[in-house]
Order: structure tokens, then sequence, then C-alpha cells
């Protein structure tokens, strides 16, 4: 089972989030050839003008939303950590939707049964992270976004060193 | 319908009734959509001479065909239509956001709201369910408090809502409508149509699909233009923004100055967009789709004004700054906050602002009547206590709400000379009387003064023509920018984008035609932008407007340039503006009274409008 330091998502960077959608609208058409942010895999929150960040599937180590299903339909793939979902057994109940802290996986407005990112699997990359303008988005490792903050602490720290 | 939805709303606030109607593909394909569509509706749905305050001023919303798509800016724009409460002739003003492209998927490519609702009410389109809801605990709000309250007791954040303010409410002329905190209507006092009818907000949600009927060609050229969105054409926007104008302005000498007193302003550096970029942007935004990202987000970090966060653009840190001889940059974003906070155009209040000064400092109104404001130029507070005034109507605010054109008449004693506007509404920061083929852009807009229907300044600002001579030939530049801007808003795709489509209307009409799937040639796109300034034409002479109209303000004929340096002594003269305009009648096909000729309708295909002008041609 690939270990959750291995394991891959899609992370949005807030300062460089501007809150434009192209994402949701990206990955819509990817996934169901239509323009509707209620089919995308990733969505937007704009707090205010300030805050903007774009939301989806980390593939957390034992998974939430796949212990809430009663019916067994989520289950993680180990070889990816990719939220697996058996349509059949999907009845659309929303235990798994109230038990992702992310608000990750959504109930599709057609299908009734829930969707969740897959990194665009028959695609062979995320969709979302190529077209976003802005390089907001990046497929990494929980470890590789422990190194970008402590990278990024240190530099400060020095820089307000060198002010003093 | 690819593209469109193909329905149109009809909301009746006197019953409470709405219905559903096709849309026409002729109306689509000749008149587009946006400001294009909605002025055709607004044609069909009203009676000549209707006062733009009463039920029966219909009030129009429309999109257009690319809304809703991921087209670059072109998913995310929506526009409202009226008879202006400013100007009298059609009004028209279009915001950017998320806004339209909800209300495209919840199925609707315009909205006509006719009536008076006996008491405040918001208007709450879900989809195909469509109500009224009680208003009445929302009066005096700001329209983002208006926003939020919205979104909180209809339980959904992803609900766009436009809303007005107090201002609206009471019946501004310079109220505008909102949506998404920043984002307004601005122009032409639509918000005072929205509050004549006790409509407070429109809030909306959809969930339908949109595709276009070209799916895989659309998706290349989605695919090219969001390079195209980050790449040179568009870095003035993407950097300094629009504020960047300040000292270009400044340097040319075409930046109105203490109500065009001055064309320059000695203390432009303090106000710059250089200067509010390093000292105040705190973050760059981008709407719906766009990967250009403009909106240019300021928040005060310290002083009397700290915390204040509104956005900032060019013309209305010109408006409050330099034409009201303001250089504290700090207070001008606090006129911003405080123009969103009551929903008022805040281009027009600063305009105004700035005429009560002129007033002061030449005795047409003293201390007493500015309610106790020492109004001279240049004095920030007294900026900041007159818009507050205006915004809830206090005091001077209530005249000074009215616009400069009302004000003035309420003023009296040659008030009128100070009073600097088209038509009604406020000019905007461009200094016409150095910059002619500009000066008869302004002039002959349908709306009234303003840089945003034609966009004639970039000849003179870029040096593309002698700024200073009014000559033949400007006519035809005039109005092959007013077609190709009356198609951006009725696309509706965002003017920052407009220097992406390389090859203009080609590009336009190509993507028009792989979202619609109805075929469009660049031939017949240009004759729809033609189509639309004519349309517009028609409903401004039905409504009593003439060539007596097609003018400007007092002072740019009348008071040349006092500043030393390289445009002292402009001013447009009588003569200089009768040439422009006949020169840009005669390339309209239009006579020399400014009205389409009988011919000129038909080879348009706009028979059904012909009796409205019929018996006004001769000239």
């Amino acid at each position: 089972m690939v270990k959750i330091h291995e394991r891959k998502f899609v992370s949005a960077d807030p300062d460089k989030c501007v809150g434009c959608q192209i994402c949701e609208y990206i990955c819509s058409w990817t996934k169901e050839k239509a323009f509707n942010p209620l089919k995308s895999r990733i969505r937007v929150v704009r707090v205010n003008q300030l805050a903007n960040m774009a939301v989806t599937c980390r593939r957390c180590e034992d998974p939430p939303c796949v212990a809430a299903c009663p019916r067994d339909a989520l289950t993680q793939s180990e070889e990816t950590g990719t939220i697996m979902i058996d349509m059949d057994k999907c009845n659309g109940c929303g235990w798994c939707i109230e038990a992702c802290d992310y608000g990750a996986i959504m109930l599709h407005p057609e299908t009734k049964v829930v969707h969740v990112c897959d990194l665009c699997k028959e695609q062979g990359e995320p969709q979302c992270i190529k077209w976003c303008p802005e390089e907001a988005l990046m497929l990494v490792t929980s470890d590789v976004l422990a190194q970008k903050a402590r990278i990024s602490a240190v530099k400060k720290l020095f820089q307000e060193a060198k002010k003093k | 319908m690819y593209g469109y939805a193909g329905r149109i709303l009809y909301v009746d606030l006197n019953t409470g009734k709405t219905r559903v109607e096709n849309l026409s593909e002729d109306y689509a394909k000749k008149y587009i959509g946006g400001i294009g569509l909605g002025m055709r509706l607004w044609l069909d749905n009203s009676k000549a001479g209707v006062d733009p305050l009463s039920p029966d001023n219909p009030l129009v919303l429309s999109l257009g065909p690319i809304s809703g798509t991921m087209f670059p800016t072109a998913g995310n724009g929506h526009a409202f239509v009226a008879k202006s409460p400013a100007t009298f002739g059609i009004g028209e003003a279009v915001a950017h956001g998320t806004f339209g492209a909800e209300l495209k998927r919840a199925g609707y490519d315009a909205v006509i709201i006719k009536g008076k609702a006996e008491k405040p009410v918001y208007l709450w389109i879900d989809d195909d369910s469509v109500q009224l809801l009680d208003a009445s605990h929302l009066m005096g709000k700001s329209p983002a408090e208006t926003e939020d309250a919205i979104k909180d007791e209809l339980g959904d954040y992803y609900i766009r809502v436009a809303a007005i303010g107090l201002a609206g409410e009471k019946l501004s002329r310079i109220a505008c409508i909102m949506n998404e905190k920043t984002r307004a209507a601005g122009r032409t006092g639509l918000g005072a149509v929205m509050g004549s009818k006790n409509l407070k907000a429109i809030a909306v949600r959809g969930t339908r699909d949109i595709v276009p009927a070209k799916p895989e060609e659309f998706m290349e050229m989605v695919k090219e233009f969001h390079e195209r969105m980050k790449g040179p054409a568009t870095q003035k926007y993407r950097t300094l923004g629009t504020p960047e104008n300040v000292l270009v302005h400044n340097a040319l000498h075409c930046m109105p100055t203490r109500n065009y007193n001055n064309a320059h302003f000695e203390n432009a550096e303090k106000v710059s967009g250089e200067v509010l970029n390093e000292k105040f942007v705190a973050k760059i935004i981008g709407c719906s789709s766009c990967a250009m990202r403009c909106e240019h987000e300021v928040v005060v970090p310290e002083g009397p004004y700290k915390g204040t966060m509104t956005r900032m653009e060019y013309e209305t840190l010109w408006s409050m700054g330099p034409y009201c001889g303001i250089d504290k940059l700090d207070a001008i974003i606090k006129g911003m906050e405080i123009c969103n906070y009551y929903g008022i155009d805040a281009i027009s209040a600063g305009v105004i602002v700035a005429f009560a000064m002129d007033c002061y400092e030449n005795g047409l109104l003293s201390k007493e009547d500015l309610d106790g404001i020492d109004a001279h130029f240049g004095n920030a507070d007294a900026l900041l206590r007159l818009l507050e005034k205006m915004g809830k109507r206090e005091g001077i605010g209530d005249i000074l709400a009215e616009g400069v054109r009302i004000a003035a008449q309420k003023i009296g004693k040659g008030a009128e000379k100070l009073a600097q506007h088209i038509k009604g509404l406020e000019v905007t920061g461009y200094d016409l009387r150095c910059l002619k083929t500009a000066a008869l852009g302004f002039a002959v807009s349908f709306r009234g003064a303003d840089h945003n229907r034609h966009g004639a300044y970039a000849f003179d600002v870029k040096g593309k023509v002698d700024r200073l001579k009014a000559e033949k030939g400007r006519g035809k530049m005039v109005r092959d920018m007013e077609d190709v801007y009356a198609l951006i808003d009725s696309f509706i795709v965002c003017k920052f984008s407009r220097g992406t489509y390389y090859k203009e209307l080609q590009d336009m009409a190509k993507l028009y035609t792989l979202v619609t799937g109805i075929e469009m040639t660049p031939e017949e796109l240009k004759k729809s932008g033609e189509r639309i300034n004519t349309i517009a034409r028609v409903i401004n002479i039905r409504e009593g407007f003439s060539r007596k109209d097609d003018t400007l303000p007092w002072k740019v004929m009348n008071v040349p340039i006092p500043d030393d340096g390289p445009v002292k002594g402009a001013v447009v003269t009588q003569e200089e503006l009768d040439l422009l305009l006949d020169d840009y009648y005669e390339s309209r096909g239009w006579t020399l009274e400014g009205v389409p000729k009988v011919a000129k309708l038909k080879e348009l295909g706009m028979d059904d409008v012909i009796s409205i002008v019929a018996d006004k041609q001769e000239a």
C-alpha cells in the first residue's frame, strides 16, 4: 500500500489562487463534457476578496469518507490513494460528504451518486493543474508541502533578521 | 439553441406573476445579447416618454451567448438596461464577476422586470423556480451586506446576488447595481430604476450544463485565448492595472483636474498607480473563467482609514483624486468604500463632489449650503463627508445625488457652467479639450459622457492622430470603434481582453459561431455592431434626443486649457464639434440631425423601427 508520504494530491497555494474558477470549468469539461461547476471535482471558495482557494480531495490516510459509507461503496486505491466509488452501491445518502472535513466529495446533480477527484486518471495528469493560469495548483505529497513551508519560513526569518 | 439559453424570463412586480418566452433566433443573431439584445427588448417592452422612475420603465437584465462557458472573460458578464434616470435616454451598464454565468446556468438569456412591488422584495431565481421574497429586513443595507444576508437565509454560499444599496432605495440618479462586493453595473443610475420598483436584489442559482455547439474547435480556441490572456495584450491590467493611466494622462496633460480647471495635476505622483500598487494593493483577483485577473484589491495598512478594503481602478481614483484636487490615496480608497457601501457610481460621485467644490470656490454654494463643510479643492475630509451625505441623501447630499445636471439647475446662478456632463451623465477621466477624437466619441455616446462606448481616446493618447485637430475621417474612426465596443458589451466579453482578439471581428465571429452554431461572418458581425448602435440611437430619438444633445460640457468648449505645456490653450470650438458631428453622421448613414435614414434601417434589417424615425428624415 502506498504510504501517505508518497501519496500525491492537488493542492492550491492560497497566495497564488485568484478565484477564477478555471479549474472548475476544465474539471467539469474533462469529466462530463459540460461547463458546470456543480459537476466539478474541485471547488473554489472566495471567503472575501483577499482569501481565495480551490479545494479538492486530499487522499487522506485512513479516509473518513470510506469509513462513513454504510454501503461499502467507497474504497481507497492502495496504489494511488484515490477514493473509488462504486456507482451501483452508492445511493447518495451523503454520509461521506458529512465526514469529509474539506468538502471534497460531492453529490452529482443528476446521477445522485457522489464524485471525487481521481487526478484525471484517464488523461494521465490533472487537467486543473495544466490549465491553472496562476500556477497555483500543484500535484504534491504532504512531505513536499512541509518542505516548502519550512523553506519559506526560514527565508522569511532571515529576511527579517537582515532588516534588523 | 447552443450558447443561448433560448429563454427570456418576464417578471411582473405588480401582480407577482412570471412567465417565460422563447428567444427568437432572429433577435439573437441581429442583437447578439448583452446591451444589444437588452436595448432591443427594452424598446419592445416600453412606451415613448416613459418616466425613468415609474413602474412602466422595464428593467432588463441580459447576458451574452458566451456567458457560462470557459472562454476567457466571456463567461462572467451581465448587462442591465433601462431608461436612465440620469440621461432620460437609454441607460445601460455592464458588470463582471460570476453572476452572469450563474444566471445562464439557471436557463435565461434575459430577465425583463416590469411594474412595482407593493413592498420591498427581492427576486429569487432558482433554475425554473422564480419567487419574490420579502426584503423589508434588507432595506438600508449595503449591496455587500444584502448579498451576505441573502446567501445566509437561502442557505447556499454559491448563490450569486446583484443588489442596490441605500442610494438605489432613495432613487439617487447615480445609484448603481452591485454584485460580489466590488463589481458594479455603475453608470447611468440604473440602481434607482431598481429602487423605484421596490426591488432590493436579484439572487440566482443555476444548475444547468452549458455546452458549446462545436466543442472540440471551441476548446482549441479557448486554449489559444487562455495563452493570449497571459501575454502582452493584457499586461497592463495584470500589472499596474488601469491606475497606470494617472501618470500617462498627466504627462500628456489630458487628466481633468479640479473640475476641469486644469488638465494636469501637480501632485499626480502621490496618487499614481505605482504608489497604489506599492503601498496598498494586497491581492489581484480574477472573475469567473479569466486567466488575466485584473481586480486590484487594496487595503489601507495604517492611519485613520486603516483596514479599508476595496477594488480600485483609474476612473474612480481619478474622479475622487485629481478631479477633486485630492492627493491622499488612503482617503480616495476610503471614498471608494463609501461609494460601494451606499451603492453609488464612484465616477459620477467624484465628479459631483468636484462640482460642489467648484461651486463653493466660486461662491455659488456657501458653507451653510454645504452643511458646514469647507469644500475647497483638495480637502479629503470634505470629499468623504459629501459622499456620505450623497449616499444617504442628507442635507446638500439630497441635491447632489441628482447628478450634476439637475443639481446645477436647482442651485442656479450659472452653476450649469460648472456641471461637467454630457446628456446628464458625468464626465470621465479624459480631458476632451486636447483629445479631439475622444471628444467626438463622448459627444455622440448614446449613454452620455463615457469612454467605454468607443475607446476613441486610444487614437489620441497613443499618438495615432493629431489629438488637437478636428478633421474629417475621425467620424469613421469613432464609428468603427463604437461598433466593436457595442459587440464587446453584447457578447459579453471584457474590454480589458480586447487586445487578445488579434483579428478583431474575425476572431469574434469565429467565437460566436463555435459557441452558438449559428453561422456568423465578420461582415455580419460588423453589421450587428452597427445595428446595436443604431437601435440605441433610435431609442434616444424616440425619447426626444437630437443633434443638440450630441454636445460637450461647457468648460470643454469655453475654457481653454490654462496649464503651461504641450496643450496650453486647447479647447473644442462649436465649429470643430460641428465638423466632427457632420463627419460622424455621414459615416453612419444618418441625417445631419443625427437621425438614421430609412434606407440605412432597411439595409440593417430594422424595418420594424422605421416608424419611430420616419417623420424626422428631413434635414
